[in-house]
């Protein structure tokens, strides 16, 4: 029973890992798996999230099984 | 519709005219092809930049990529769509992203292709960090929209 965390570029610099299994004992909103994973730390203000690979904002619900990913805002294209 | 994450350096062109081969079945009801090719430049907000390196998240990317050819598909009457996107390390000179867009008229190509181009940048779950020629590198930290005027 776990939920996969991750995190990219960044975000996952900042928190020096990429992910974090988190043990599930009910249902967690995103913010709520945020602050299990990260105690004491609040969630960047302009986070993107996605529950299994769509975008989501952070009252989603997130279940057993899932896998929550947080990254800053995306940057792709030409340059 | 194809899409493709790479990991080294590719020719766009050549891809390009690979898939077009391809299209057997269209051959004749296709009257544009709009192909927009973005390649690295050795410079941003005044720095001279030696490289960058790409990351992604795996499945996602191709996920909303595929997303960003569908709603242009939704929008215009595309016949074929093609998006390829490097990950990585890139060098200056060489290609990121190559969107090709076939369709009966110019002006759905065009249209199609440039909005595959903008939706991507907002949405495809890439990030860029740029190596400098100081020696630093540094996270790009958010995308420009290209639909906005230049002042």
């Amino acid at each position: 029973m776990s939920i996969k965390v991750r995190y990219f570029a960044s975000l996952k610099e900042q928190l020096g890992r990429a992910e974090d299994d988190l043990a599930t004992v009910r249902e967690y909103t995103v913010s709520q798996v945020w602050s299990e994973a990260n105690p004491g730390l609040d969630m960047p203000d302009n986070v993107l999230i996605a529950v299994n690979m769509a975008y989501v904002d952070q009252t989603a619900v997130v279940k057993d099984g899932d896998e929550v990913a947080f990254f800053p805002p995306v940057t792709g294209g030409e340059r | 519709m194809k899409v493709s994450v790479i990991d080294s350096l590719f020719d766009p062109w050549q891809a390009v005219a690979d898939y077009q081969q391809g299209l057997t079945a269209l051959k004749g009801k296709y009257g544009a092809t709009c192909l927009f090719v973005g390649t690295m430049r050795d410079f941003n907000q005044d720095d001279s930049v030696k490289g960058m390196y790409l990351e992604h998240y795996p499945g996602m990317t191709e996920k909303q990529l595929l997303a960003c050819l569908q709603q242009a598909a939704d929008k215009w009457p595309v016949l074929d769509a093609l998006l390829l996107h490097r990950v990585g390390n890139i060098y200056p000179d060489e290609p990121i992203v190559a969107v090709a867009i076939w369709s009966s008229h110019r002006g759905d190509a065009f249209d199609a292709c440039r909005f595959v181009m903008e939706s991507l940048k907002s949405n495809a779950p890439f990030w860029k960090k740029e190596l400098l020629a100081s020696g630093e590198s540094r996270w790009v930290e958010k995308n420009t929209n290209g639909y906005a005027k230049k002042t």
